[in-house]
């Protein structure tokens, strides 16, 4: 009997900024629910996140960003994930998103962003109901 | 009655007090929770009596201001003869613009600068690096070379006011930019004041903004030390910082341990270098956050300058009192401000506020109640600034120095933080050093505990934080978000490649080449970077010299 797979998560932090408080928390707070986690360290550009998407053959991929840089970087994420035809990869992000950014946001096709104060209960119950079913 | 005696009877006194009247009263209205702590995880007592402060000698522990072991603060006439600095950290989008933000900020009475660099220039990169793209002038201030700074700076005399930089790995490069707008201003480098942060080991685990790896940070740190001390003796050359090390999630404790364990390796780097400690030492200065737990941070600050004086005397055999003192800024921790109902965090600023002026700070940098949100309007920096001319002028609490002295409570606190400090130190000595705690995650690991210890406090209630998960409401506060127009970027990019142009090139190559050449001789390399800058080099070109003889650091990630 093969044991139920893993769900697959990359945490992973787009650009210069070095705010790695919440990303590691959310990392850590989505391992204790079960789940395997990659986190990627700092400074990472689009290119190398959809790579280690790719290469870990992830669920989901959590973005956080907190130096404002997200309405160049998220869009540039989403293309490359086109491109490499990982559409059906749950994509959510958090840190410091303006309001006013996140219809923007959510229309590129970033399914829930969360902001200071989510509590990370509510981020992992989202994981859980929104993680696209393999076949 | 002896002292001792007279304490006897109040441990007597309290014991009744626990039998009689107590039980009666938690009968009638129990306590709120089963127990009380902090954030460092400290048991607090339901009151505190002279039985906690009974070890405590008071000319030993506290003494006078001014006077050894500095625990009432380092001045001794203190906020009475002048008042703290109150400097805002700000920079935004163009230097044009920030200079603007400056002059307003001068205008209404603010008495130091300090920038805030964009996160390319903070990494030492040019913002036409591919790296660059999206970040430039957005989290603070571009500064690519001496063209950028000279904008900076137009119509603002650098003699007048002294200028904090929070720069770490290109620290060496942006003082060498100072100094040279310094040269053309005509200010003496004797007459240059300001700080740059230039603490490299808080890098490795609390702030993550690095280039080099740990051994040509600490060098590099180690040469603006030097540098200073001959050539620009007013100029703070570090800042060691405990600001990162508690927002990246530390509790008290750790961050005091921490920062004055880093203070204690840099004493150590500066005096291998052939510096003897009473040339450098009075030139240290540090940093730390303020938090929402007012006597515990009060109990912090004031602990901070004892062991300080302690290691300066003990440690390192230093004779000139100044370098001994702890000279310190404060800024009001970002991480408890909350997005939620943000006008809140006006309260919460004023807060830690009042606990670094009550500790006797030198330096307050007030949070505005939108950075949770967003950069801060000017609204709201405004009114960050006008909390602490408040808290000056209008509270009382600046009358007195070192007002808490004598609780039992903070004494006993400030005591608790000492000792734990200490039990740090030592694991960390037997570790080998600050160097080796990095290498081997420790401060990494002993970090991002704290941090989700911390949350899930929060996410279980046990840690109420008003307007996140108690008293919510739907309302939304409209905020105004201050953008940095995307042609920021553009316009900086431009600028920078027809600087790039337009200088004089072959002048550029040949000092780029000396400092590649200096820096593989193991010279002290700021002569060499002030050179640099002045030919007009850029940020980018002298960090990628350094880069190349050094290597880039790889970072360990520890969740």
């Amino acid at each position: 009997m093969q044991s139920e797979r893993k769900i697959r998560v990359l945490i992973a932090k787009p650009g210069l900024d070095s705010h790695d408080r919440g990303a590691k928390i959310i990392a850590r707070a989505l391992r204790d629910a079960g789940m395997e986690v990659i986190y990627t360290g700092l400074k990472q550009t689009p290119e190398q996140i959809v790579e280690t998407a790719l290469q870990e053959d992830v669920d989901v991929i959590g973005l956080s960003i907190l130096s404002g840089a997200h309405k160049t970087l998220f869009p540039r994420i989403i293309q490359l994930l086109k491109e490499k035809d990982l559409t059906d990869v749950l994509v959510i992000a958090g840190g410091i998103i303006p309001e006013e950014d996140v219809a923007e946001m959510k229309e590129l096709g970033i399914k829930e962003m969360f902001g200071p104060g989510t509590p990370t209960d509510k981020i992992v119950q989202f994981v859980f109901e929104n993680v696209p079913k393999r076949t | 009655m002896s002292d001792k005696g007279k304490i006897n009877e109040i441990a007597k006194e309290l014991e009744r007090w626990e039998k009689t009247t107590l039980p009666k009263w938690m009968g009638q209205r129990p306590e709120r929770k089963s127990e009380f702590r902090n954030h460092s995880d400290t048991l607090i007592k339901r009151v505190y009596t002279p039985e906690d402060t009974k070890e405590l000698d008071y000319m030993r522990d506290l003494g006078f201001p001014g006077e050894y072991p500095f625990t009432r603060g380092v001045h001794a006439t203190m906020h009475r003869g002048r008042l703290w600095t109150m400097r805002q950290f700000s920079g935004y989008g163009t230097a044009e613009q920030t200079n603007q933000r400056f002059k307003y900020l001068l205008k209404e009475g603010e008495t130091g600068l300090s920038i805030a660099f964009d996160y390319p220039t903070i990494r030492g990169y040019d913002s036409d690096n591919p790296l660059s793209k999206g970040e430039v002038g957005i989290c603070g201030v571009a500064v690519a070379s001496l063209k950028d700074m000279e904008v900076l700076f137009d119509g603002i005399p650098i003699d007048k006011v002294t200028t904090s930089m929070t720069i770490n790995g290109p620290a060496a490069m942006l003082l060498a930019m100072y100094i040279a707008l310094g040269d053309k201003q005509g200010v003496p480098r004797e007459n240059l004041g300001g700080t740059t942060q230039n603490d490299m080991l808080k890098e490795f685990f609390a702030q993550k903004l690095i280039i080099f790896p740990p051994k040509p940070s600490l060098k590099l740190v180690t040469d603006i030390i030097e540098y200073c001390t001959r050539h620009v003796p007013r100029w703070n050359p570090i800042s060691i910082s405990g600001y990162h090390i508690r927002e990246a999630g530390a509790n008290a404790v750790q961050e005091l341990a921490f920062t004055l364990y880093d203070g204690i390796t840099y004493l150590e780097s500066c005096l291998e270098r052939g510096m003897k400690v009473d040339e450098f030492a009075p030139r240290l200065s540090f940093f730390f956050a303020a938090h929402n737990d007012l006597f515990e941070e009060i109990a912090k600050f004031r602990a901070a300058r004892r062991i300080w004086a302690k290691i300066m005397k003990g440690r390192f055999h230093a004779k000139n009192l100044r370098s001994m003192w702890m000279r310190m800024h404060v800024q009001t921790a970002g991480f408890t401000l909350t997005a939620q109902q943000p006008l809140n965090n006006i309260t919460r600023v004023t807060i830690q506020a009042v606990s670094a002026v009550l500790a006797g700070t030198q330096s307050l940098h007030t949070n505005s109640f939108d950075e949770a949100l967003a950069l801060p309007s000017e609204e709201a920096v405004r009114i960050a600034l006008r909390t602490q001319q408040i808290i000056a002028h209008e509270s009382g609490v600046a009358n007195t120095i070192d007002p808490l002295a004598g609780s039992y409570y903070v004494e006993n606190l400030t005591n608790e933080m000492e000792e734990r400090a200490m039990e740090y130190f030592k694991k960390l000595d037997d570790m080998g050093g600050a160097i080796a705690a990095i290498e081997r995650g420790f401060f990494q690991k002993e970090i991002a505990d704290s941090a989700y210890k911390y949350q899930r406090e929060v996410d279980g209630k046990k840690r109420i934080l008003v307007g996140v998960n108690d008293y919510t409401t739907e309302e939304k506060y409209p905020i105004k978000v201050l953008r940095v127009d995307p042609k920021v970027e553009e316009e900086h990019v431009a600028r920078l490649q027809k600087l790039k142009r337009e200088r004089d090139n072959r002048k550029v190559n040949e000092v780029l080449e000396k400092l590649h050449y200096n820096t593989e001789k193991d010279e002290n390399l700021m002569p060499t970077i002030i050179d640099a800058v002045k030919a007009y080099a850029t940020i980018g070109e002298i960090c990628g010299v350094l880069r190349k003889v050094y290597g880039e650091y790889k970072e360990l990630i520890v969740i």
